[in-house]
């Protein structure tokens, strides 16, 4: 029988809110055998990341650990002194949180890092731990494993600092890890090769592991067992093969159902007809680095294209270039066959009006001090010119099409708003000003999937109702595949592959879109490992774009 | 010598009681984990204050009168303790008038103030009415000389006071009481006029640099380092002496010349901070839509950035409208500020500044210059609690 390493039982917190003790976690039980690995996936809001963060008998500032237990090798780290936790923590329970970039400290190299907890709990001496670290970031596959450690963190890319950060919790040899969301900020070429770094050390090792993520695919690549929480109750627990082919309460089943929308596909475009916007071997740059190269797209009347690339692909710069916050340093965009002036100050209002955008991070976009009805009645009075009652009228006209009851939303502030209702208001912003074309900044990025799939289907209506047409940038396969018509696929500025998306989910692809697709995570447990005999370790993620 | 060593002895003696003090608590609560993980420093400042207090209370419980001589030290530490108390008292009285009297609105807000900051709000109105209503509470002119000079604080015939002027007089005899009212609506009304002048000026251009930057950031932040080099009191005596011609010259009250140049400088360090808490804001995605609209200057600067900024900018006001208020009365005291025969608080600080020397042991006489000085002090501390509270209420700060 393997031994039982960390048992929780009924486990309950709250967190303090206007003077208030409020249940975040009621009542959660879960248990941990030595070597297992354990997904936890929710939304926002369902009291994963607490949970995790419980299990090492630590609750954030404003919270407190109300009832329950829990159990590490027999000590419950509920009750345990400050001095017993403190000998556990970093030597057998690490933490590798989401943030890599904000979790280290930029002021000291990686290495001088990777040693404290080592040194600190007596276990090697300085230098020791330090050829320990390089041997770890061999394993964990980090380019140069001798020399990377003397790096600082901004030195090193994202997922790379990530799988430092995994090398700095294995430094002791812990029992257990909880990873909190560690791949959710990076792209897929990326995401994949932290994902197979971390899976292969947590083998290697025998550790025991409670995986923290909101994506179904990654986790099932990940965990021996799932358990489904949603708003601090657990819904259901299984292994990971039955709970993937089998779920048995209803919203494990929406959650699996989610990457089940797509949009109908078009018609295509006539031959000849005028697009509503077109780049015309537009090339730009910041001060003196170049980041686009002779970028050429159109965009058709009431049809979504989708641009598609990975950070830094200069995807959001070609969003620039069309609004005219960045001027082009050759080409020209065309609006309706008639060119734009390249700075957005020498546009006259109704050329500003035709083309809107919406924003990746609502929580930016939207003034925190303004209420709703301003938010969305501003535009409405200064391209229309409509006060008093006209204008409250329009907004609530608006409100209605984004779904939201105007009564209700009308004098709320932004802060009061979820993610997916700013968001909303987001769109109702953009369409308060009647444009014929929107810009989707990532709009679905920062969103869960539930509510991302509701944003989506919103502005697929939308289409349909006012005959839009969206320039859709995203990094996410998925969304391209539910919304987009066309697609582009760019890479270090340049516009790889270009087409109808029905074509470029067919092969033959351009090398760089086969490695995009191909690193997708699917829902299919055995997706990781088939795709790593299938290209080798060596030939995924980075290292394979840095082949191209 | 002694004196050390006692002070050390007492160290070590709190030292063996704090152990003692989280020893008896783990044995006695059986290991509750507030005494097993309290660290000794913890334990020995819970000992080491209640040590402080005994102490504060012999000290204030000892004799006045050594051999006839009043001890200073007791005397002054008596009066603190009587103004901190009473202070205290009235601030809570205040703040439950203002929780029971009133419309629900401002009921709340007294509702969720510290006391703190009732205290803070109390000292300000009281010090609003007083420097409206100077003319008709003081109880003689700012200007008028009467019977005595150089009468006591304290009123008390005995210790060389008169019933007549509670506060006593100046030397060419003066009732400083009126002039401390009279002082309250100079030094205050300028002071306010003039930060009020600095944060328009300060501000205004700190959004605008901000929102436009280059050569206009650059040009602007430079004429500020530059002005900011300059010792700010000496930057300001030197331009109020070319001022003080000027004034002769045009026939303008030298007064209009302090607003203007203590605005001047001080709305540097406005400039500063608002540029600096604008680039901040001007950053956001709304700024970018709302640009993208084609929304002009004065609305981003208005509407969209200044609601975002008051947070900070409010804060500086407070400590600013001190600084002011404090540089208006180092002027005074030098001698180019507000000018005679107005009262003033820095000015009366320096007229009776010799007094001081008399502190040893004669308190009551080395009360004439402490008075206007103790009304500053008062007020700065005041508006540093409001502005605390204000900022903890707007940037939604939880304990």
């Amino acid at each position: 029988m393997i031994k039982q390493l960390l048992k929780i039982r009924d486990l309950k917190i709250e967190g303090r809110s206007d003077e208030t003790w409020s249940s975040i976690v009621n009542g959660i039980d879960l248990d941990l055998k030595k070597g297992e690995v354990l997904g936890l996936i929710g939304e926002s809001g369902a009291g994963k990341s607490t949970v995790g963060l419980a299990a090492m008998g630590f609750t954030r500032d404003g919270c407190r650990i109300s009832s329950g237990s829990v159990e590490f090798d027999g000590v419950d780290l509920v009750t345990a002194s400050a001095a017993v936790k403190r000998g556990m923590l970093g030597k057998r329970i690490a933490y590798v949180a989401q943030s890599a970039a904000a979790s280290f400290n930029p002021a000291h190299r990686l290495l001088d890092q990777h040693t404290e907890a080592p040194v600190q709990h007596r276990l090697q001496s300085r230098s020791e731990s330090e050829l320990d670290g390089m041997e770890l970031y061999r394993r964990l596959r980090l380019p140069d494993p001798d020399n990377i450690g003397f790096r600082y963190p901004h030195q090193v890319s994202g997922g790379q600092l990530q799988r430092a950060m995994t090398a700095m919790a294995m430094s002791c040899r812990p029992d257990l890890i909880i990873f909190d969301e560690p791949t959710t900020a990076l792209d897929v070429t990326t995401q994949i090769e932290v994902l197979a770094a971390i899976r292969d050390i947590v083998e290697q090792f025998d550790t025991a592991a409670i995986y923290i993520t909101h994506d179904l695919a990654v986790v099932a690549q990940m965990a021996d067992r799932i358990k489904v929480l949603l708003r601090g109750d657990e819904v259901e627990e299984a292994d990971t093969r039955s709970m993937l082919s089998d779920p048995k309460e209803d919203y494990t089943k929406s959650l699996w159902a989610i990457r089940s929308f797509q949009r109908p596909s078009k018609p295509g475009v006539l031959k000849g007809a005028t697009p509503i916007l077109a780049m015309k071997n537009v090339s730009a740059s910041y001060g003196k680095s170049p980041v686009l190269f002779d970028v050429d797209f159109d965009i058709h009347a009431g049809r979504t294209l989708a641009v598609v690339g990975e950070s830094g692909s200069g995807k959001s710069t070609a969003a620039r270039c069309i609004t005219g916050l960045l001027s082009p340093s050759q080409g020209h965009i065309e609006f309706n066959g008639e060119a734009l002036p390249l700075d957005y100050r020498k546009r006259s209002k109704d050329q500003l009006r035709q083309a809107q955008m919406i924003y990746q991070m609502a929580d930016t976009a939207l003034n925190p001090c303004s209420r709703i009805g301003d938010v969305i009645g501003r535009p409405v009075q200064f391209y229309s010119g409509l006060t008093g009652t006209a204008k409250r009228k329009r907004v609530e006209e608006l409100l209605v099409q984004i779904e939201m009851e105007p009564s209700q939303y009308i004098d709320r502030l932004p802060g009061e708003l979820s993610g997916g209702q700013k968001q909303r208001i987001g769109i109702a912003r953009a369409l308060a000003a009647e444009p014929q074309f929107i810009i989707c900044d990532e709009v679905t990025s920062a969103l869960d999937q539930l509510v991302a799939e509701g944003i989506l289907k919103l502005l697929a209506q939308l289409q349909d109702d006012l005959g839009l047409s969206y320039m859709f940038i995203t990094h996410d396969l998925a969304t391209v595949r539910a919304i987009s018509d066309e697609v582009v696929v760019m890479k270090d500025g340049r516009v790889v592959e270009q087409g109808p998306k029905e074509e470029m989910f067919q092969p033959p692809h351009h090398p760089y879109t086969d490695l995009l697709l191909s690193s997708v995570p699917e829902m299919d447990p055995d997706w990781l490992t088939n795709l790593l005999e299938v290209r080798g370790v060596d030939n995924i993620g980075d290292a394979a774009v840095q082949k191209m | 010598m002694s004196w050390g060593i006692n002070l050390i002895l007492i160290l070590i003696a709190t030292g063996a009681v704090a152990w003692g003090f989280r020893y008896a608590g783990q044995q006695l609560t059986s290991n509750k984990p507030l005494y097993r993980d309290m660290s000794f420093a913890v334990a020995f400042g819970y000992v080491f204050g209640v040590v402080i207090c005994v102490g504060a209370i012999l000290y204030y419980f000892q004799p006045i009168d050594k051999k006839g001589v009043q001890a200073a030290g007791v005397v002054f530490f008596r009066w603190a303790v009587h103004g901190f108390t009473g202070f205290a008292i009235a601030a809570y009285l205040f703040r439950l008038f203002g929780r029971s009297v009133g419309t629900t609105v401002t009921r709340k807000l007294f509702r969720s103030m510290p006391l703190t900051a009732a205290f803070g709000v109390l000292v300000i109105i009281i010090y609003a009415v007083v420097s409206i209503f100077a003319g008709s509470i003081a109880p003689y002119g700012q200007e008028e000389v009467l019977a005595g000079s150089n009468i006591v604080p304290g009123g008390n015939p005995l210790m060389g006071g008169d019933p007549e002027f509670p506060l006593g007089t100046d030397q060419i005899g003066r009732d400083i009481f009126s002039r401390l009212i009279f002082g309250a609506q100079n030094t205050v009304g300028i002071a306010f006029a003039t930060t009020c002048l600095a944060f328009f000026v300060g501000g205004s251009l700190g959004f605008l640099a901000s929102i436009v930057g280059g050569w206009l950031d650059q040009l602007l932040s430079r004429a500020v380092d530059v002005l900011m080099a300059i010792p700010a009191l000496i930057f300001a005596l030197l331009l109020m002496t070319i001022a003080s011609v000027w004034s002769n010259q045009l026939g303008i009250d030298r007064t209009i010349f302090m607003i203007l140049i203590i605005a001047m400088i001080d709305s540097t360090r406005v400039y500063r901070l608002s540029r600096a808490v604008g680039q901040n804001i001007v950053v956001m995605d709304y700024i970018e839509a709302a640009k993208l609209r084609g929304e002009g200057m004065a609305y981003l600067i208005f509407k969209e950035i200044l609601p975002n900024a008051m947070a900070p900018l409010l804060a500086e006001f407070g400590l600013r409208f001190c600084f002011v208020f404090l540089t208006i009365a180092s002027l005074s005291f030098l001698g180019v500020g507000i000018q005679p025969p107005l009262a003033d608080w820095g000015t009366m600080v320096k007229d009776l500044s010799q007094f001081i020397n008399f502190a040893a042991f004669a308190p009551n006489v080395a009360t004439a210059p402490l008075l206007a000085a103790g009304a500053i002090a008062l007020l700065t501390v005041a508006v540093n609690f409001v502005v605390d509270w204000m900022l903890h209420k707007s940037s939604g700060l939880k304990e």
